[in-house]
């Protein structure tokens, strides 16, 4: 039974690698660019689950892929609430607050050419620290509550987004400008006509960034201190009772937020720098 | 280096001085108001009314601030660097030589995979299609939330004993090396992708090989992309060590550090740990930054 599930498994990898191949080598449409990381994915968890209970692996090192749908299934109610505590709160509302103060703060620094030449590369060096250090001591302003998660993530994006969003404002030609001066556009509508939309593509770039930052706040922040929910708080005390399936449910959770989170933002920038050249002919 | 970059550097001096400056000054500031609870406890039990002077006086000297002075963070940090032997546990460098090693691990580990995948990527198909798309997916999920797992596999697996190191090391390298590969990935593939057709054309006029024109064209294209992803790489690196080490009960390393301090109520200690933390991040990219100039002068770029 357990030889019929590893090379079966195997056996399905193999073949799906095989159909990737030929699929890849003719296929030029966009079909293809859906079909073949949708099977390779497809072809992972069915070598997870074939290994895993061929191998006889025992459940404390790595559930199968089924044991972890059947703790989904069975715990919505835990998900559901550890996701909105953790993501929806911390996460979300960390991440407006942050990127929101962000591009307002650019906007105000835009306006002084020394204080952008002074923020800049401050900004380019706190985005690179490691600013989850900070955890520990927004837990102790803000308590153990959603808000000091909220503020780890805030602290957290906000740099990126600020050097991206300055870097965006600069981005208009000098032409451009002073083509919008022949019209005789103030600096108003200079910004709202000309600038911002030529930003938008660095912008975006700053808030996909900031996503998985957002995330990994939220999640790190209650390591150091959470009520007694939320995904952190759920994985950390999981692993100390060996309930694996429900850690890795939480990772599945995260994955699906985290994937959404970044598509949402990818969908509205789509949208919104249509005219890219990097988005064009990405119908 | 080239003058104009130099005079622009210049430049920016006084600007970031300035900019340092104020954020100093808020600090300062900020020390009164955020601290004001524990100073007014303090003083209503001593019975006495205090003045300004008095009252930012002691706003910047309390022993278990909520926001401590730049000069106590300061001092705690000149604490931990200099006072304490290196092998004492309560020497800030030693912490950071055990976060350092993870990191430094991790990276190389990451690099490596993200330049043979981006190798893989660029010059098979089937892999372009099918690695990339579930690489950017790989980023998107928050890793910290697979940390404890990785933590526990090692353990289970003992993986670490039979390499001959601390299993804790391999699951903190784990994740130092999950959060580096991929920019250095993305850099790898726009970087060998850099040579346009015309210069490969010109390659293939000369009837160069597969393996030359990658060692000559391909390869030399690629390095300045490969150095700027190194930078993002190292920076990532040093995060997934730091936090590599809050979920694994681990009592060495910067990271561990912040956690028991926070744990036992001593924010000196973990702001110091904290400005650590970004000192080693910046000599971190530094390095990167230097090995990038030896390199670009061994390969004869002129600035």
């Amino acid at each position: 039974m357990s030889a019929a599930w590893l090379w079966g498994s195997v056996a399905f990898w193999l073949t799906a690698w095989a159909v990737n191949v030929r699929l890849a080598a003719r296929a030029r449409g966009g079909g293809a660019r859906v079909a073949i990381p949708l099977l390779f994915g497809a072809a992972v968890i069915v070598l997870w689950e074939g290994l895993v209970r061929g191998l006889g692996v025992p459940q404390v090192i790595l559930p199968p892929p089924s044991a972890i749908a059947a703790t989904m299934a069975a715990n919505p109610a835990i998900l559901w609430g550890d996701f909105v505590q953790t993501i929806v709160y911390g996460g979300l509302t960390g991440y407006a607050i942050g990127c929101g103060a962000a591009i307002l703060v650019a906007l105000a620094i835009d306006r002084s050419p020394f204080l952008t030449r002074g923020l800049l590369p401050v900004g380019n060096f706190v985005a690179a620290l490691p600013i989850v250090g900070i955890a520990p001591i927004m837990v102790m302003w803000f308590g153990f509550g959603w808000q000091s998660k909220a503020a780890v993530v805030c602290a957290m994006v906000f740099f990126p987004v600020l050097v991206n969003t300055v870097a965006g404002l600069a981005a208009a030609e000098r032409m451009q400008r002073d083509l919008m001066r022949t019209w005789g556009a103030g600096y108003g509508q200079t910004l709202v006509k000309l600038r911002l939309p030529a930003a938008m593509p660095f912008v975006f770039n700053g808030l996909k960034i900031a996503t998985t930052l957002a995330l990994i706040g939220a999640i790190v922040a209650e390591f150091f201190g959470s009520p007694t929910r939320g995904m952190g708080f759920r994985i950390s005390t999981a692993v100390g009772s060996l309930a694996l399936p429900m850690v890795w449910a939480q990772i599945a959770v995260a994955a699906l937020a985290g994937t959404a989170f970044y598509g949402l933002v990818a969908a509205v920038e789509r949208r919104v720098t249509f005219w890219h050249p990097s988005q064009r002919g990405r119908t | 280096m080239p003058r104009a970059a130099r005079g622009c550097r210049m430049r920016s001096v006084l600007p970031v001085l300035t900019v340092l400056a104020a954020i100093l000054a808020v600090w300062y500031a900020a020390t009164i108001p955020m601290n004001a609870r524990l100073v007014d406890g303090q003083a209503a039990r001593a019975g006495v009314t205090l003045t300004f002077s008095e009252r930012a006086a002691r706003s910047m000297s309390l022993t278990r601030p909520v926001l401590p002075a730049p000069h106590q963070v300061a001092q705690a940090l000149w604490q931990g660097i200099a006072a304490e032997p290196v092998s004492s546990k309560r020497s800030l460098v030693y912490h950071a030589i055990v976060t350092v090693e993870a990191t430094f691990a991790g990276f190389v580990l990451g690099a490596l995979v993200g330049i043979a995948l981006a190798l893989g990527i660029v010059y098979v198909r089937v892999l372009d299609l099918t690695v990339m798309p579930w690489a950017v997916i790989s980023q998107t999920i928050p890793i910290v939330a697979l940390a404890p797992m990785i933590v526990l596999l090692a353990n289970a697996t003992g993986i670490g004993d039979r390499l001959g190191v601390e299993n804790r090391l391999v699951s903190k390298t784990l994740i130092a090396a999950y959060l580096s590969f991929f920019p250095v990935l993305v850099g790898m593939v726009k970087g060998l992708r850099a040579p346009d057709a015309m210069q490969l054309d010109l390659l293939r006029t000369w009837n160069a090989s597969g393996w030359q024109s990658f060692a000559k064209l391909r390869l030399p294209a690629s390095v300045p992309y490969l150095f700027a992803s190194l930078k993002v790489a190292i920076a990532a690196a040093l995060v997934g060590a730091i936090v590599g080490e809050l979920p694994t009960g681990a009592v060495d390393g910067l990271g561990a550090r912040m956690l028991v301090a926070s744990q036992f109520g001593q924010p000196l200690l973990m702001w110091a740990a904290l400005f650590a933390a970004a000192g080693v991040a910046g000599v971190l990219i530094l390095a990167v930054g230097g090995l990038q100039r030896a390199v670009d002068r061994a390969m004869g770029v002129r600035g």
